[in-house]
């Protein structure tokens, strides 16, 4: 008989009060009550609409009806059927539109907490798993991954467990791409993704950072010189975009990801560290998703009071609801349905060497309002006459999305790409050059973890297909 | 890690080592740069490829001590490793076609103008080298700029050395006795590639600039490093490090430069205090 209580097991969080000063984790995870409880919640549909919802397809009553017997490894082990990164999925997976949206029990009342028992199986086994990865014997082929985000992770891990031999080229110093330069610590712990890139070297794969592919190897030598028979490109969206406005090259203006990256790879909110970061006053976030609530909440967590600016109102927010919620909770403020025009710099007329000359110091903004749909289906944002005005503040961060880099684009001829610079593939991620796959971001321009990681095995499958003829 | 196998004073603050690093080596161009962290709580510094060499795959690099993470730098020695070293990184300088350059460098960035100057100096190229250092005692190079240059004019602000000149008056100099150029390259202090700048915009010089703003990554992904050169946003990593200097906006450069001046300061403070305490 399962459990009828109406609501979700509430997730156990730090105090608003207190984590909006650290940068520890934000949710604590069910205890193995509240999981087992959750669980039982679940009414083992036959058709499984839940399933249907999952990107990855993971056998997810299944699993819960082990977490309900208590055999958490064993709902591990049909998680890890599917999903190469359960804890980091448990926790960044958009579940209120996936899995969880099309729940029976979401009809009536609370969907099961299908991403909350995900985290909770994927910590247990972490915690308490001590059976190390087997290394699978050699099959004798080589396969090339650029880029150590969730599609690159992911590929090679997938390859791997096949007996391909993989090498996982970074670019930056560190592997996990946008797990651990963007989405900050307390929200995804970075010691998580190391245990992932960990459990890949212990299948075999090799990860070499400092390699930029593009510059110090193209594509094509990869495959001529190396003597990789498949490339698959995971490099992910990583260009920032700007807004155009006068101001944005003022000393305080910064991407989302410039500020992500300071604070996540680098390390720049601790005490002493190397790398620097402007403690600002104030801050304006500029934009609506999770990245702009991530930035958002980081700056807020270095001591400022932080705005967030969204040129739709509050429905349109592309961000998920647990994230403003936590943002809102912390104490960002919501400026809806406003836009900037112009960031203002300061300029001291008698003192040409002040070094204040050329930082922010407010953004000029007009208020606006929704009117008719446009292509994307949103009301589109019109400006509201007359209703300029100025908010005075230090920083403004840029958190408007990013597009595919162009460096393995420009250095590999034949590669077809899409004008705004997705990488174009088909259905299995082969792109336009034999042997060369793409999946993730790299091709479907900034979206999910979770689609990325799917366009991963998507395309190990299809390179062992290839390769195995 | 990445092995200095070669280290050598060239002045008190500024010193050369050679990395190991094939990977780099066999892809580097003048004009390029690389990113590298000493060790692994350290920050991300871009420094210009100063020479390199396929064969023996090391990649020069040149540093002046001027903040926290050079002067962890300077305290590595022959042997010793760095945490991470990746590149080459940006475009590389465009050299084809030219007769007669005048490469002008300034302080520590002659020693970035000098793989330039080299490589043009290498395929024909009439090279004019001119140099400016505050004194003699900071001249570096001489023997390679000599090598590498069909002249070399070497000036120093208080006249200890070679002529008593800045660059801008060296180069005009040149200019007005008859040095038809057909491109001048300046690389050193953004104030000195400003005044250069203004300089051959006054004779229509075509003129190329080497930016080297705050960078994180050196990819394009954070952005820090954008400038304004015509009015467009560019992003020095990927879309330079050189650009037409008649349009860079050097004032705004200067400004970003100067972003975490006080932070820098104080961390340089904090460092050298680190290592005296060592010596004692």
């Amino acid at each position: 008989m399962p459990n009828m209580r109406p609501d979700k097991n509430p997730m156990p969080h730090q105090d608003p009060q207190v984590r909006a000063g650290n940068f520890s984790e934000v949710a604590l995870g069910y205890t193995r009550e509240q999981a087992m409880d959750e669980a039982a919640r679940c009414l083992s549909c036959k058709n499984m609409p839940c399933v249907a919802g999952c990107p990855v397809k993971i056998h997810i009553p299944e699993f819960i009806a082990k977490v309900a017997e208590g055999d958490f490894e064993g709902a591990y082990q049909i998680i890890a059927k599917d999903s190469a990164l359960p804890a980091v999925c448990g926790r960044v997976c958009p579940q209120e539109s996936q899995c969880e949206a099309k729940c029976v029990r979401g009809i009536k009342n609370d969907p099961v907490g299908i991403g909350r028992l995900e985290r909770f199986v994927a910590d247990w086994h972490n915690a308490n798993a001590t059976e190390k990865p087997v290394r699978p014997a050699p099959n004798g082929h080589k396969v090339a991954v650029i880029g150590s985000g969730p599609a690159g992770l992911t590929c090679a891990g997938d390859l791997a467990k096949k007996g391909y031999e993989v090498t996982v080229f970074e670019a930056l110093h560190l592997a996990g791409g946008v797990l651990v330069y963007g989405i900050p610590e307390f929200r995804l712990p970075k010691s998580i993704v190391q245990k992932e890139v960990d459990t890949l070297r212990e299948l075999g794969v090799k990860v070499e950072t400092n390699m930029v592919i593009g510059r110090c190897i193209t594509i094509d030598e990869l495959k001529e010189e190396y003597g990789f028979e498949a490339v698959f490109i995971g490099s992910g969206a990583g260009l920032p975009k700007f807004m155009n406005i006068p101001g944005e090259n003022l000393k305080g203006v910064y991407s989302a990801n410039e500020f992500l990256t300071r604070i996540n790879l680098m390390k720049a909110y601790k005490d002493g560290a190397d790398t620097p970061i402007q403690h600002s006053a104030k801050v304006a976030v500029v934009g609506g998703g999770n990245v702009a609530m991530d930035a958002a909440r980081c700056a807020k967590r270095l001591g400022a009071e932080v705005y967030i600016v969204y040129r739709r109102s509050e429905a349109e927010l592309p961000a998920r609801a647990e994230e403003v919620e936590h943002a809102k909770e912390e104490g960002i403020i919501f400026k809806t349905l406003t836009n900037p025009t112009e960031i203002l710099g300061y300029h001291n007329p008698d003192d040409p060497r002040d070094p204040r000359n050329g930082s922010v110091s407010g953004i000029r903004c007009v208020e606006m309002e929704l009117g008719e749909p446009d292509a994307s289906g949103r009301r589109r944002p019109i400006v509201k006459e007359g209703s300029q005005f100025d908010i005075g503040l230090d920083c403004v961060i840029m958190a408007l999305g990013t597009s595919p880099n162009p460096l393995i684009k420009s250095t590999t001829q034949g590669l077809d790409t899409e004008k705004w610079g997705g990488i174009i593939a088909d259905e299995n991620g082969l792109t336009s050059r034999e042997n060369v796959y793409a999946g993730g971001d790299a091709v479907t321009g900034a979206a999910t973890v979770i689609l990325a990681m799917g366009a991963g095995k998507t395309a190990a499958r299809a390179i062992d297909e290839a390769l195995s003829k | 890690m990445y092995r200095i196998v070669k280290k050598r004073v060239l002045n008190p603050t500024v010193s050369l080592m050679e990395i190991k690093a094939p990977a780099v080596a066999r892809k580097a161009e003048p004009g390029q740069f690389i990113i590298l962290r000493v060790d692994g709580e350290g920050e991300r510094i871009p420094l210009t490829i100063a020479d390199f060499d396929r064969e023996a795959g090391t990649v020069t690099i040149i540093y002046q001590v001027v903040g926290a993470t050079t002067e962890k730098l300077n305290h590595k020695e022959e042997g010793d490793s760095l945490q991470d070293f990746v590149g080459p990184l940006g475009r590389a300088t465009e050299t084809e076609g030219l007769k007669r350059v005048a490469v002008v460098g300034g302080g520590v960035g002659t020693a970035i103008a000098y793989p330039v100057a080299k490589k043009l100096h290498d395929v024909g190229c009439h090279v004019d080298l001119i140099v400016g250092f505050r004194n003699k005692d900071l001249v570096i190079l001489e023997d390679e700029f000599r090598a590498a240059s069909t002249s070399l004019i070497i000036g120093t602000d208080d006249g200890s050395y070679g002529k008593k000149a800045l660059v801008t008056d060296l180069l005009k100099e040149q200019i007005e006795t008859g040095a038809q150029y057909d491109r001048v390259i300046a690389i050193g202090p953004v104030i000195m590639m400003k005044f250069v700048c203004r300089l051959t915009k006054e004779y229509n010089i075509p003129t190329v600039v080497s930016m080297n703003p705050i960078m994180i990554d050196g990819t394009g992904m954070c952005g820090g490093c954008r400038l304004s050169v015509g009015g467009e946003t560019k992003f020095a990593c990927v879309d330079g490090p050189e650009f037409d200097g008649h349009k860079v906006d050097f004032d705004e450069a200067m400004a970003r430069g100067a972003m975490y001046k006080d932070f820098e300061r104080h961390a340089y403070e904090e460092a050298c205090n680190l290592f005296k305490q060592e010596v004692k």
